[in-house]
């Protein structure tokens, strides 16, 4: 199925979960949060939350700033 | 306060006290390494981050800026840069008390134009309400006006963080009067927030009695960054000294120094 991942189209197998798509973009163990579709989803969240046809994820991390 | 050396001279945001009063901004350097560096020199206990999205599929062995200045040892502060609206700075908050396993404090800035980067005060003034409610501690970043600076106060910010002159501008303290009356009309801490140049600007935003300074590119945008962070550190320290120890009156004619009595001339 088809979702967005930070604005890009990305095709992932139906019904994976939030943990399954943080391994499948090889970003497991580093620090960062997720929206879905606008809505926070806490890491607590993540094996539990299935993804759907055309979710709009979010993964954020930190960068340098001021 | 306290004017003796013997005793830290701390100042606290929400609960939480600090000795140094640089915060530092890390943005805009070569590398993480003369970011950890800089800011090591800078002895800042506060360093904000910026919150965006995750490079998916490339850069996977880049260090992140939490390796490089890990939250044990500082007081990660992340803003709200970018968000031009009340929504994107909310959520914006909320991704990092995730992304920071619930610490709560943040530094607020919805701004107004780019060219600018003034903000936007009614969005400021309705996105810390929010935040506030939603149980946040925010250090807001405002313009130099004390009656916008006292609202935020009233609204429950933990700390009103006026600016000195716009975002990455190092033109100084523009209007340091306001910034005077932002400092004497405030019952919470009061920080110059941008717009700071050069050491001497940071001191004379002590001397007027601020409780702190956030800056980032005066210090990374110097040719020395390592070297500037130093002399920032010690402008605060001289600023905060010379405030607390109460500066002569100034006069508009001379006053010798030396006894006019024992002259033998």
């Amino acid at each position: 199925m088809q979702i967005t991942v930070n604005g890009t189209p990305t095709t992932i197998p139906d019904d994976m979960s939030m943990t399954g798509l943080i391994e499948h973009l090889q970003l497991t163990g580093q620090r960062l949060a997720v929206e879905i579709n606008r809505e926070l989803v806490p890491r607590s969240r993540f094996d539990d939350h299935r993804l759907r046809a055309d979710d709009s994820v979010e993964i954020i991390h930190a960068v340098g700033g001021g | 306060m306290s004017a003796d050396p013997r005793t830290p001279d701390q100042f606290t945001v929400a609960g939480r006290p600090f000795t140094s009063r640089l915060l530092v901004g890390t943005g805009k350097y070569k590398d993480t390494d003369e970011t950890a560096r800089a800011i090591e020199a800078s002895g800042a206990e506060i360093v904000t981050v910026a919150v965006r999205r995750t490079n998916i599929g490339q850069n996977a062995g880049e260090p992140n800026i939490l390796d490089v200045l890990p939250p044990s040892r500082y007081t990660i502060l992340p803003n709200t840069a970018g968000c031009y609206d009340v929504d994107s700075a909310v959520r914006t908050c909320r991704l990092a008390r995730e992304l920071l396993d619930g610490h709560n404090l943040v530094k607020l800035e919805v701004l107004g134009d780019e060219k600018t980067l003034f903000p936007d005060i009614v969005a400021t003034l309705e996105a810390a309400r929010i935040l506030v409610k939603d149980g946040f501690d925010v250090m807001v970043y405002t313009n130099d006006d004390p009656i916008v600076a006292k609202r935020l106060e009233d609204v429950g910010c933990a700390a009103v963080m006026p600016l000195a002159a716009p975002i990455g501008s190092g033109l100084g303290i523009r209007n340091p009067l306001n910034i005077l009356t932002i400092v004497e009309n405030a019952s919470v801490p009061i920080l110059v927030d941008a717009g700071v140049g050069t050491a001497s600007d940071a001191a004379v935003a002590m001397e007027l009695g601020c409780d702190g300074v956030l800056m980032n590119t005066a210090i990374a945008a110097a040719k020395d960054p390592v070297l500037m962070a130093s002399a920032m550190r010690k402008g605060i320290e001289a600023g905060r000294e010379a405030f607390l120890a109460g500066r002569m009156q100034a006069k508009r004619f001379a006053s010798a120094s030396s006894p006019i009595e024992g002259t033998f001339f």
